[in-house]
């Protein structure tokens, strides 16, 4: 039995490796438009147009009060009968059908979505108020202002929560097996079922995961360094 | 939209039996998580250093490590162990480790105590030592200095926070549907199959997890605010982001 286990963990050695690589791919996917999404939400609620406010608002709200292996499953029913249907109401004919991988990305994405535009918001509102001022007196154009001093202002304060995101994220990514979409946990799962071996792989689905979170809480406290740069040393908290 | 199972007393009896279970699972693992946390925050600050090692690394694999692994690991993985000792097949205990509902709970207050003693250990820190040296100096014991200032003080510190933490604890609960256990989750995915049913039961359970999301921030800021010594603080967000 043990002798089989060894063996085991081998064999699958391939499939795992396939799988972790989904997996960093459904992250670095999710998270990308989670970022786009959490600057537009961001923007949102920081707007002067109250309606704007409000439905970002509830987004973030109602995202981040339901769990999400419940909306990624509700997602993954409902989505395509909903697209079906706006896509006939808008007069296209046909059935709308979504892959798991898709499904997975636009979850974890719409989910990153919500929390990024409370880190995000946070982080804007943190700039002083004379430096946006400085830039108005000085002629900046809306978009040099934000580029020049909003993006290089905020990411000091945004990167702690940032990282914070990337990590749950990757650990998210997880509860993508439960629909049944190939990333590393259901390789681990299919592994563990054929090998008999449950003790084995998933102790060994946890070292990866900690692999990778571990590599990328260097990486992050890396950038941190960098986007502090030129900002005086302050207390380590 | 298809909701007349709603009205069958058959399928309310999953629900309920589901909602009980899953107020029951965030109680049991939310008490025995904290103090799990309690105690894992103050071994690494005054325990002998191998001790305060290897909680570091607990606490490391912990945070580091999907939870829905964790479930796995516990209940497929250690169950499978246990399944294999001779004789515990016939012993008193069983019962309980065959229960998935033990590996849910095992896993969520190794989990809270993992997360939440990281927060108490920092808020530990936080406190001035000179208030414990006053207490010392009022001739109180080490313990008493810890029960009656510490520990209290570092709460106060912490409790926005701790709070964030119990909301992610009501939100994970869903994943011990993947042991089997009836939760929730469990109930609507048995009703969706048999009724031949693909969402309409995912979105009642996702209202009800709305619902209970909003009461308990509900309680727990009012929690915050009776809390000794706290001032109520205005404007904050009706749910915490994760921490």
């Amino acid at each position: 039995m043990n002798q089989v286990s060894q063996e085991g963990l081998i064999d699958w050695a391939g499939p795992i490796a396939e799988g972790a690589l989904t997996t960093i791919e459904i992250a670095v996917l999710s998270y990308a438009i989670g970022l786009v999404l959490g600057l537009i939400g961001a923007s949102a609620r920081l707007s002067p147009w109250a309606p704007l406010r409000g439905l970002a608002t509830a987004y973030s709200t109602a995202v981040r009060a339901i769990p999400e292996l419940l909306l990624l499953i509700l997602l993954y029913y409902a989505g395509p009968p909903a697209l079906t249907a706006i896509a006939n109401a808008l007069g296209f004919a046909g059935n709308v059908t979504i892959n798991g991988f898709v499904t997975a990305v636009g979850v974890l994405a719409f989910v990153q979505g919500a929390y990024m535009t409370e880190v995000l918001r946070g982080a804007i509102l943190a700039i002083p108020g004379g430096q946006l001022e400085a830039a108005n007196a000085f002629g900046f154009s809306p978009w040099a202002r934000f580029s020049r001093i909003v993006i290089p202002g905020m990411l000091p304060n945004a990167i702690p929560g940032m990282s914070n995101l990337w990590l749950i994220l990757i650990k998210d990514t997880a509860l993508v097996s439960v629909i049944g979409f190939n990333e590393l946990f259901f390789t681990i799962q299919q592994a563990a079922d054929s090998t008999r071996a449950q003790f084995l792989f998933y102790a060994a689905a946890g070292v990866i995961y900690l692999a990778m979170t571990l590599t990328s809480t260097a990486l992050f406290a890396r950038l941190e360094r960098y986007v502090r740069r030129g900002q005086p040393a302050t207390e380590e908290a | 939209m298809e909701f007349s199972w709603l009205s069958d007393p058959f399928y309310q009896s999953y629900l309920l039996e589901g909602f009980i279970n899953t107020l029951l699972l965030v109680i049991v693992s939310a008490a025995g998580g904290l103090a799990l946390a309690i105690t894992l925050a103050l071994a690494r600050l005054k325990g002998p250093r191998p001790l305060a090692w290897c909680i570091h690394g607990f606490t490391t694999v912990m945070r580091g490590t999907p939870l829905l692994v964790q479930l796995f690991f516990f209940y497929y993985g250690v169950g499978r162990l246990l399944e294999g000792i001779p004789g515990i097949q016939e012993s008193l205990i069983w019962p309980v480790l065959r229960d998935p509902f033990f590996y849910g709970a095992l896993t969520f207050i190794l989990s809270v105590g993992a997360y939440s003693g990281e927060v108490i250990r920092g808020a530990l820190i936080s406190v001035p030592p000179g208030e414990r040296e006053a207490g010392r100096a009022f001739g109180m014991s080490p313990t008493q200095v810890f029960f009656r200032l510490w520990l209290p003080r570092a709460i106060q510190l912490c409790l926005p926070t701790l709070t964030g933490e119990m909301i992610l604890l009501l939100k994970s609960i869903p994943l011990v549907s993947t042991i089997a256990m009836m939760d929730l989750l469990q109930a609507a995915n048995i009703i969706r199959d048999e009724m031949f049913l693909v969402y309409e039961p995912l979105m009642l359970i996702a209202g009800i997890y709305l619902a209970m999301t909003v009461v308990l921030t509900l309680v727990l800021r009012q929690v915050e605010q009776r809390f000794p010594g706290m001032r109520p603080t205005r404007g904050r967000r009706l749910i915490p982001g994760r921490a």
